[in-house]
């Protein structure tokens, strides 16, 4: 045995390398080949941008659907005067009492048929109001609808001033209109006070009410609404440009129900004389959207991501074989093969992160064009656009496994050989 | 094994445990077939030596100096670096030892691209625990030091072979290891610049860097104060006089 006198200094026997170290290496690293490196990450950037992308698209697309199927929507039925065969011979299928056998039907709150009455070619086409006096004025072109009172009560509108006809105006056939809001202030009725009349083709309504607003069928604030009845005694059925409709409105959940019942209701006879317009599903609209387009679309920002996880592990592959005299050096100058590992993990997970960074910016961008092109309002999650460049850098992670294992058993000695 | 270490010269103050102590080191490469490329042998270098070894291609002279950087394990004997029995420690302290105890000068360099003569002797400082600051610095002056205190923003492509050597061994002192090992460093060299370098060696063993060089070259050979002969794996010292005779002709 070999003694000493003093005791040998005892080294620190490890070796440390900070976080801060091992980044900026892996920056060293990657920007010897910049142009490499960019193209490396391209897979993560199209991975992680599809990702973004198809989320994003489908958050937009299902906000849009949402703000257009509200629980209004789903409570509206439209049925739709075709004629079936007899469209030429029948100008209106829907008979006098439609509205009351339709409020019949279960799960039903209010209906009504209406139509355009079209003045056009007629010998007097104006809407004038009398107090704003001279025959040459007037309203040109004005909408006029003729409806059963429970068009009114469907279209749930809220009222100005006066009131709404009812079954015993359309019974009787009465002169008297309801306005809307949009009409009145152009005709210049601003009040009921003087009851004020218009003269529709020369014909004078008594106005009973103004509509200030209504929640569906907006384009009824810039008509004059008359019932039907009395319509059809002074112009007649409607015109086959503008066949009549009925608007439904139900209880939530009937309207696809009563959807089915309706033609039977009008016209058993004749069932084949109306279109009745459902609702869409809204579950079936979102799914629709989200499955067939947004699951190939995420399929195909996995297989990205794959590419992009499988082309980074290839480069990082070759680094490491082109960098082993780099490697050997490193190890003689102390260098764990902890640290090699580290080393080339943090450059492929810096390589996926740049890749998702960049990902997640094209697909937001992506996102917002489509939306821009669309009229929509672009929706994506901010936990999408976070969560992006966290995946890109996991992608990075798992490729880098296998190559930086290979780094760390490169040995010194064979290295230094080259 | 028996011999006891190399006796203490000073009377009073204990000296420092030689460099290098070589104790029956060997190394057989495992086959099959296996080969002796280092064959036992006992050396002892102290503090302040340069030591050259010579020796025909594929003689072990490599697997020798590999012994004594810690790049490889003997097979057989123990080896003391500093006085540490280098047997003794883990994978993970013969790692540490090395980046702080030993400096490596490569025939080809080894130099990284792409980056520049301050960042390669940086890189040197990297895993032996220098802290962040002083880095920078410290490489400055070993690059003034081998004199390209003017090229320090220079990529080696940038450099001709002399001055990447002189950059190899800014890299190699700058951690201020206590032995310096040189494997062919003018090989690459043409005779002048072959010259800049050895007078720098010539220079830090002045300064009391503890050197091992290996060489092809008789004259190199020659200016170490010991030679060691490595001929078929076997490991001799060689007599003073025999070297300066060569040197005079
Ligand atoms: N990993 C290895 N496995 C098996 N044999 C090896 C290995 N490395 C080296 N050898 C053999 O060991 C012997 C010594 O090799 P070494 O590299 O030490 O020679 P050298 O003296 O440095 O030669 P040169 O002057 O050409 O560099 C050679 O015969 C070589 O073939
Ligand atoms: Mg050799």
């Amino acid at each position: 045995m070999i003694r000493f006198r003093r005791a040998p200094r005892v080294p620190r026997l490890t070796t440390r390398m900070s976080p801060r170290d091992l980044v900026s290496e892996a920056l060293g690293g990657l920007l010897q080949r910049p142009g490499r490196s960019a193209l490396t990450s391209l897979g993560t950037v199209l991975g992680v941008g599809t990702f973004v992308a198809v989320l994003g698209l489908t958050a937009t697309t299902s906000a849009q659907i949402d703000s257009t199927f509200n629980a209004l929507t789903a409570t509206e039925v439209t049925v739709e005067d075709t004629g079936g065969g007899d469209a030429d011979d029948v100008p209106l299928s829907f008979p006098d009492d439609a509205q009351q056998r339709v409020e019949k039907l279960h799960g039903v709150e209010h209906a009504g048929v209406y139509w355009q009455v079209g003045l056009e070619g007629r010998e007097d086409d104006t809407v004038r109001a009398t107090l704003t006096g001279d025959a040459g004025d007037g309203e040109r072109g004005a909408s006029v609808v003729a409806a059963d009172p429970g068009l009114l009560g469907a279209v749930e509108p809220t009222l100005r001033e006066g009131r709404l006809f009812g079954a015993w105006h359309s019974e009787h056939r009465q002169p008297v209109a309801v306005l809307g809001a949009g009409l009145a202030s152009r005709l210049g009725i601003t009040s009921l006070e003087n009851a004020p009349a218009v003269h529709i083709g020369g014909r004078a309504f008594t106005v009973v009410g103004i509509l200030d607003d209504v929640e569906r069928q907006t384009s009824l604030l810039l008509s004059v609404i008359v019932p039907r009845t009395t319509a059809e005694d002074i112009w007649g059925p409607p015109d086959d440009s503008s066949r009549a409709k009925m608007l439904v409105s139900t209880d939530v959940g009937a309207a696809r129900q009563i959807a089915d019942e309706l033609p039977v209701a009008l016209d058993p006879a004749h069932q084949d004389r109306f279109g009745a317009v459902p609702p869409p599903d809204p579950k079936a609209l979102r799914s629709s959207v989200s499955n067939d387009l947004g699951q190939l679309f995420l399929l195909l920002a996995c297989v990205c991501l794959v590419i992009g996880a499988v082309g980074i592990a290839n480069t990082t592959l070759v680094a490491v074989l082109e960098r082993t005299p780099e490697i050997g050096l490193r190890r003689a100058l102390g260098a764990r093969g902890i640290h090699v590992t580290g080393q080339f993990l943090t450059e492929s997970a810096v390589l996926g992160l740049l890749g998702g960074l960049v990902g997640a910016s094209v697909g937001t961008l992506v996102v917002v064009g489509v939306a821009v092109a669309q009229h929509w309002t672009a929706v994506v999650e901010p936990l999408t656009v976070a969560t992006a460049p966290a995946a890109g850098m996991l992608t990075g992670l798992l490729a880098g496994v296998y190559p930086a294992w290979r780094a760390a058993r490169i040995q010194p000695v064979e290295a230094l050989r080259r | 094994m028996t011999e006891p270490g190399p006796a203490p010269e000073g009377a009073t103050a204990p000296p420092p445990p030689p460099v290098i102590e070589f104790h029956g080191v060997g190394l057989t490469y495992p086959g099959p077939p296996p080969v002796p490329a280092l064959l036992p042998c006992d050396l002892t270098v102290l503090t302040g030596d340069y030591v050259t070894v010579v020796g025909p291609s594929g003689s072990g002279k490599s697997t020798f100096l590999n012994i004594a950087g810690l790049l490889d394990r003997p097979t057989s004997g123990r080896y003391l670096l500093d006085g540490v029995d280098t047997g003794a420690v883990g994978d993970a302290g013969r790692t540490a030892l090395r980046g702080r105890r030993i400096g490596f000068v490569f025939q080809s360099f080894h130099l990284l691209p792409h980056r520049s003569a301050l960042e390669n002797v940086t890189l040197a400082l990297l895993y032996n625990g220098t802290p962040r600051g002083q880095r920078l610095a410290l490489a400055r002056e070993a690059l003034e030091r081998v004199g390209l205190g003017h090229r320090l923003d220079a990529v080696p492509s940038r450099l001709s072979g002399g001055e990447r050597q002189r950059v190899a061994i800014a890299r190699a002192v700058v951690a201020r290891p206590s032995l310096l090992l040189c494997d062919e460093p003018t090989g690459n060299l043409d005779t002048v610049t072959a010259e800049s370098v050895l007078s720098l060696l010539d220079q830090l063993h002045g300064e009391g860097m503890t050197l091992l060089v290996i060489t092809h070259d008789r004259e190199v050979a020659a200016r170490g104060r010991r030679t060691v002969t490595i001929r078929d794996g076997v490991l001799r010292e060689r007599e003073q006089q025999h070297e300066e005779s060569g040197v005079r002709t």
